[in-house]
């Protein structure tokens, strides 16, 4: 698969980033030589195999429910910008 | 409310359930309801950098337990996937959530819809019920400019449960959810906490003209904490799309926020596709595997759930069937119902406790805003009240005063009806003696009766039961009135004699 300039622009608003419209071309050169890269992995004939959903051919490990944590807020907040009342503030966020 | 003539409406339900574990589902943080903001969310919470999920094993369990009581597949195994979003309530920029495999696929669920006799049973279909991370909360109201996060509720785990759009009316819609509610509960797998958001109903709505095959194209109603809430909702937006349609213009797909005090619902967002949430395998997570033998024992450790139950008292206290869905209709009122049978002992009458609970206590209930489990009469204290019902010392009618005396926190039944001198009259010689006064002072009316204007009778009883302040027993003084009126020769000699 290559991508058109248009899909382009579509998962650069997805990912919430600003794209210079000169910089277009020479983004999607590279972006489908990783492509076309990553396509090689389509060519092996694998249909007689159960596709695995993670490399590790282990199960998930599960932990006990019980709580461990305890409240670490002001430690955790040390990194936040803002902070109000045991809250994190972030630019207003409404729709 | 009847959808207008002409159209049809088409509706699916997909129910947030928060499980009641202790700690959240890929960290050892506590859940528990109203603590300070950010005092229950660690660093696996926030998304910090450098931390792993590592799965809960209660969420497990509690999700395949949804999935064996709505006869679904439980998967043995399942997978989990990122969901990407940008949202400061969801730090790592996307929620933990199963799209490709999830834990629970299929499984159905009976409704009934209407009252009594009328009610109709319709079988809805579960899609699937998958395992994933509730996000945190967003406080927009307290800070000029800025949003307030707290991350307390993000890594709660949810089953969202997902429902085929086989609901035809607001009505069905509300019976899907409270049958879902209930079930959970009678499962101990949420605590059913509307207004707390344990329980969170969204409603997919289209509407299409009787006969089209295709679905009109659909919105989703979000906000709704309430069942009342829900089903107004519903017939909002239906009622809205066909407007629309029919004024012209159409549905477009959209996310719209139910606000009860307007009653209305408005647009929040156009729906994003599915694709753009570039759902992908959570590298950080391996398959979950359930052992066989695992799912054999959960099966095995079902409780009795609502159709079973219901299905049960029909047959073991000859109940109907409207009586035993109403009592089955959640765990908390069945729990009443059985426990206030109990400590009836012997003299246990379950019709007379399935009249009262579905009836006076229901009321009440209802016009006071309360779950049966707030109810100010206790289980023990309506049998205490009851077993007087059954012993004749009250009336129906009495025990009702004595039951609002209950309600009012006035004390046990026995000294309500002590202190209020409440007891019934069953001394038939006191019945004899009050009959045979009020009939000397109306002897005109008495000449009326037994000449054959049969109507007086009801004169004569009411006059009775004032002389005896409404406590006569109403089956004794009617017979006694009847026998004292009866035969006139007779009684008339009676009373001359007196």
């Amino acid at each position: 698969m290559s991508l058109n300039a248009m899909q382009l622009k579509h998962v650069a608003h997805l990912s919430r980033i600003a794209l210079d419209e000169a910089k277009i071309p020479a983004l999607l050169h590279d972006l489908n030589a990783i492509l076309a890269f990553a396509e090689q992995l389509q060519d092996p004939k694998l249909d007689a195999l159960t596709p695995m959903a993670h490399p590790l051919d282990q199960s998930q490990p599960l932990r006990a429910d019980e709580v461990t944590e305890e409240n670490n807020r002001t430690a955790l907040q040390q990194g936040a910008p803002a902070v109000e009342r045991g809250l994190f503030l972030v630019p207003k966020v409404i729709e | 409310m009847s959808i207008q003539a002409g159209w049809e409406a088409v509706i699916g339900l997909e129910i947030h359930t928060q499980l009641a574990t202790q700690s959240k589902i890929f960290s050892g943080a506590a859940t528990a309801f109203g603590a300070e903001p950010n005092s229950q969310a660690c660093a696996v919470d926030l998304g910090l950098p450098g931390v792993l999920p590592v799965l809960n094993a209660e969420a497990v369990r509690m999700a395949a337990l949804f999935g064996l009581a709505v006869g679904a597949k439980v998967a043995l195994e399942s997978t989990f996937d990122r969901k990407n979003y940008f949202y400061p309530d969801l730090p790592k920029g996307y929620q933990i959530s199963q799209l490709a495999q999830p834990i629970v696929v299929g499984g159905t669920v009976v409704i009934s819809v209407g009252e009594g006799e009328k009610a109709v049973q319709k079988t809805i279909h579960l899609t699937r019920a998958h395992l994933e991370e509730d996000a945190g909360k967003s406080l927009h109201e307290d800070f000029a400019g800025l949003t307030g996060i707290d991350l307390n509720r993000a890594g709660t785990p949810l089953i969202e449960i997902v429902s085929e759009p086989e609901m035809s009316s607001a009505a069905e819609a509300v019976a899907y959810a409270r049958k879902i509610h209930a079930m959970v509960q009678y499962l101990g797998i949420c605590d059913g906490n509307m207004q707390e958001g344990s329980f969170r109903v969204d409603a997919n709505v289209s509407v299409r003209r009787c006969g089209d095959t295709q679905l009109g194209t659909r919105t989703e109603v979000k906000n709704v904490n309430s069942f009342r809430f829900l089903e107004r909702a519903i017939d909002y937006e239906i009622n809205r799309q066909i407007e629309l349609i029919e004024d012209g213009g159409r549905v477009q797909q959209q996310t719209r926020l139910y606000d009860p005090d307007q009653d209305e619902t408005r647009m929040m967002r156009t729906k994003e596709a599915a694709d753009d949430y570039r759902y992908f395998p959570d590298p950080d997570l391996l398959p979950v595997i359930i052992a066989p033998e695992t799912l054999q024992a959960w099966q095995a450790s079902l409780p009795e759930l609502p159709d079973a139950k219901a299905a049960r008292y029909q047959t073991q206290y000859a109940l109907s069937a409207y009586d035993s869905l109403v009592l089955t209709s959640a765990k908390a009122t069945a729990a009443y119902f059985e426990q206030t049978l109990a400590a009836m002992g012997q003299a246990g009458d379950a019709k007379l406790i399935a009249n009262w609970v579905t009836g006076t206590l229901a009321a009440q209930l209802n016009k006071e805003g309360l779950d049966i489990n707030q109810s100010p009469v206790s289980a023990d204290f309506l049998a205490q009240l009851l077993l007087r019902v059954v012993d004749n010392t009250l009336s129906n009618k009495l025990a009702k005063d004595v039951f609002d005396a209950l309600w009012a926190g006035e004390g046990t039944p026995d000294a309500i009806i002590d202190a209020r001198g409440l007891k019934q009259i069953t001394d038939t010689g006191a019945i004899e003696a009050m009959v045979a006064g009020i009939l000397a002072d109306h002897p005109d009316k008495v000449a009326e009766y037994r000449a054959g204007k049969d109507k007086l009778f009801g004169f004569f009883v009411g006059l009775v039961m004032k002389a005896a302040k409404g406590k006569a027993n109403p089956q004794q003084l009617n017979d006694v009135l009847k026998s004292s009126l009866g035969s006139c020769g007779e009684a008339c000699g009676e009373e001359g004699a007196q």
